[in-house]
C-alpha cells in the first residue's frame, strides 16, 4: 500500500447500505466491470459516471450496512475508488474492504464534494479543505493484509 | 476470570485466553456459502491452490433458485460443481431451502460452535447458542482451505427479557420492539445476548429474534441453552456440542431490561427495520402480503397464517405469497394440509427460495406498490422498485392484512 494517497472527494451520507451500493438484481455477476456502472443507481443515477479512478469516498455513519455481499466492495473497487473514509462501517463491509485490499478509515470529517483530500498512513492523518484529522491505525496484521493487496495474497505469503 | 459466552467460545476456538477487543485466529466449525456469495468464495479458494476442508463446508443455493436467468444458472452451477468436486455438504434444489433454515434444521448449528457464513443473517444460529457470524466471500474461500479465520472478539450487550409476552405477541414483535430501542447500528460489532425469561419464547421465535439482530448491526447473537434448545437439537444435531453460558459477573458492555409483558403487536415501517410503530397506529392499504424467509418462513409461521386464512378469502386487491423457508417446511405444510388452506383462500404457495425477500424474483414489487412482509428488511427498493414500500410484521399480521386489504390484526377479522 502507498504510504500516502491523494484524491478527489465524493461525499455520501449516513447509512449507505449494500442494497443501495449495488441493487440485488445485479448480484447475478461478480465482475467488477459489470457491477461498477450500477453503483448507487437508484439514489443517484449519474454518480457512477461521475466517479473517476483514484477518487476517495467520504461517508457518514454505518457505511455498507445490510447484506454481506462482497459485490458492494467489488463495485466500489471496480470504480477505481482508492480509499473509503466513513464515520463508521458496518462490520462485514469492513472485513470485505480489508480483505479486498481497499483501505478503510474510520473518521468523521466534514468534506466538500469534489474537494481534494490527502491521507498519510504513516502519520495517520487526513488533510482536506479546512483541516487535519487523525485516525486510529489498524492492528498491524490488518495493515499487512491491505499492504499485500488483500487476504488471498496475505494467506499465500504467510503460508497459513 | 469471568467471561461472556462469546469470549469463552472464542477462547476455546483460538486456544488462547481472550477477551472482548482481542483479535484472534480461530478454528471455525463450519463455513456456509450460498449461490450468490459462493462463486466469489470458490474463486478465492481456487487462487490458494490448497486442499478443501470438505467436512466443514456447507453449500446451500437459495437466493436465485431455481435459477431465474442464465447468469444465476452459471452461479448455481459454479457452486454445485465445486460441491461435487470436493464432496462438500451440499443441499440441492428439492433438498435444502433458505441457507440459515437448513443450517439449523440439518443440525449444523448447535451450542458452543463457531460458525461462519457468507450471508449477513448468519447471526440466526445464536438461537441455538452457537456463535455464528456473517463474513464475506473471499474469507469464506480462505476458510474452505484453512478452516480458520481472523476475528475480533465482540463486546456483549445483555438483553434481559423480563415477564411473559401477552397473547398474540410473537418473537417478531419482541425483536422489533428491541430494534426500536437499540436502532439500526446500535449494536454494531457487538454480540446481542438474550437471557432472562426466554422460557416463554419458542425456538422458532428465538430464530426470528436472532435473525434480526443483524438489523441492529450486531456481529452475532446468543441465547442461553434450555430444554427447548435441547429438544430442538435432539434427533437432528450432527456430532457433540458443549453448552456454554456467560458468567453472571462477566463484563457486559450494556444491559437492556426489556419488559416483554408490555410489548404490543409492532410493525417496522419504511425504510428501516428500526422504524417501528404499533400496528394500531398504521392502517395502510397493501398490494402484496409475503410470508417467508429465514426470518419467518418456518412451519410454525405457516401454521399460524393458515389458522387465520381458514375459511376466508384474500382481499381482491392483494396477492398473498407464502414461501416456505425450506423443503422440510414445505413437506410438513403439505402433510398438514396447510397448503390446501392457503390456496383455497386465494394465496400463492411456492417452492422454497429467498425469492422476493431480497427483491430477487418471484414477487418483486412494482412502482409505488406496498407489501406487508414477514421478512427482515425494508430498505429502499429491497423488494423491487425504489418507490415500492415494505412493512415488516409477524406472519399473523401479514395473513390478517391479506384478508383485510390493509395492515391490520387477526382480531379485526
Ligand atoms: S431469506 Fe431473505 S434474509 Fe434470509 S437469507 Fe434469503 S435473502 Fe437473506
Amino acid at each position: 500500500m502507498l504510504n500516502k494517497i491523494e484524491g478527489r472527494i465524493i461525499v455520501l451520507g449516513d447509512n449507505v447500505d449494500t442494497d443501495q451500493i449495488i441493487p440485488a438484481k445485479y448480484l447475478n455477476t461478480s465482475d467488477p466491470e459489470k457491477l461498477a456502472p450500477h453503483f448507487m443507481e437508484n439514489e443517484y443515477p449519474d454518480l457512477a459516471k461521475t466517479i473517476k479512478k483514484g477518487d476517495i469516498i467520504v461517508a457518514g455513519k454505518n457505511f455498507g450496512s445490510g447484506s454481506s455481499r462482497e459485490h458492494a466492495v467489488i463495485t466500489i473497487k471496480g470504480l477505481g475508488v482508492s480509499c473509503i473514509i466513513a464515520e463508521s462501517f458496518a462490520r462485514i463491509f469492513f472485513r470485505n474492504g480489508i480483505n479486498n485490499g481497499i483501505p478503510l478509515i474510520e473518521a468523521k470529517i466534514n468534506a466538500e464534494n469534489f474537494g481534494n483530500i490527502k491521507i498519510d498512513f504513516d502519520k495517520s492523518t487526513i488533510t482536506y479543505g479546512s483541516g487535519i484529522e487523525h485516525f486510529n491505525r489498524y492492528p498491524e496484521f490488518l495493515g499487512k493484509i491491505i499492504e499485500k493487496g488483500g487476504l488471498i495474497n496475505y494467506v499465500v505469503s504467510e503460508k497459513w | 476470570m469471568s467471561k461472556t459466552a462469546v469470549e469463552k467460545i472464542f477462547s476455546e476456538k483460538s486456544g488462547n485466553d481472550v477477551k472482548a477487543g482481542d483479535y484472534v485466529m480461530a478454528n471455525v466449525d463450519y463455513v456456509m456459502v450460498n449461490d450468490i456469495t459462493g462463486p466469489i468464495a470458490v474463486d478465492a479458494f481456487n487462487k490458494l491452490n490448497m486442499e478443501a476442508k470438505s467436512d466443514k463446508i456447507i453449500i446451500i443455493p437459495d437466493h436465485f433458485v431455481p435459477p431465474k436467468d442464465v447468469n444465476s444458472a452459471i452461479q448455481y452451477k459454479t457452486v454445485k460443481d465445486f460441491a461435487l468436486k470436493y464432496n462438500t455438504n451440499f443441499y440441492d434444489i428439492g433438498k435444502g431451502g433458505v441457507c440459515h433454515q437448513v443450517m439449523m434444521e440439518k443440525g449444523y448449528a448447535a451450542p458452543g460452535r463457531l460458525i461462519a457464513g457468507a450471508d449477513s443473517h448468519t447471526n440466526t444460529y445464536g438461537a441455538l447458542s452457537a456463535i455464528s457470524l456473517g463474513i464475506g466471500s473471499t474469507e469464506a474461500g480462505v476458510i474452505f482451505a484453512t478452516g480458520k479465520m481472523w476475528f475480533k472478539v465482540p463486546e456483549t450487550y445483555k438483553i434481559n427479557l423480563i415477564g411473559k409476552p401477552k397473547e398474540g405477541i410473537e418473537g417478531k414483535d419482541i425483536i422489533l420492539h428491541i430494534l426500536s430501542k437499540i436502532k439500526n447500528d446500535g449494536a454494531a460489532y457487538k454480540c446481542m445476548e438474550f437471557t432472562g425469561d426466554i422460557k416463554y419464547i419458542d425456538i422458532n421465535e428465538r430464530m426470528t429474534m436472532a435473525n434480526m439482530t443483524t438489523e441492529a448491526g450486531a456481529k452475532c447473537s446468543f441465547f442461553d441453552t434450555d430444554e427447548k434448545t435441547i429438544e430442538y437439537l435432539n434427533n437432528r444435531v450432527i456430532g457433540d456440542y458443549r453448552i456454554i453460558k456467560s458468567d453472571d459477573d462477566a463484563n457486559f458492555e450494556k444491559i437492556f431490561n426489556i419488559n416483554m409483558d408490555e410489548i404490543e403487536n409492532s410493525i417496522a415501517i419504511p425504510n428501516s427495520p428500526d422504524n417501528v410503530k404499533l400496528i394500531s397506529e398504521v392502517d395502510t392499504k397493501i398490494d402484496q402480503a409475503y410470508i417467508g424467509s429465514c426470518t419467518n418462513g418456518r412451519i410454525e409461521d405457516i401454521r399460524k397464517a393458515a389458522l387465520i386464512l381458514k375459511n376466508h378469502k384474500i382481499n381482491k386487491n392483494v396477492r398473498l405469497m407464502v414461501v416456505p423457508a425450506s423443503q422440510e417446511v414445505y413437506n410438513q405444510a403439505l402433510k398438514e394440509g396447510l397448503i390446501d388452506i392457503i390456496v383455497e383462500a386465494g394465496g400463492y404457495f411456492s417452492g422454497t427460495t429467498c425469492g422476493a425477500c431480497l427483491g430477487g424474483y418471484m414477487g418483486v414489487l412494482g412502482p409505488d406498490e406496498i407489501c406487508v412482509s414477514s421478512t427482515n428488511r425494508n430498505f429502499i427498493g429491497r423488494m423491487g422498485d425504489k418507490s415500492s414500500k415494505v412493512y415488516l410484521a409477524n406472519p399473523k399480521i401479514v395473513a390478517a392484512s391479506s384478508i383485510l386489504g390493509r395492515i391490520g390484526t387477526p382480531e379485526e377479522i
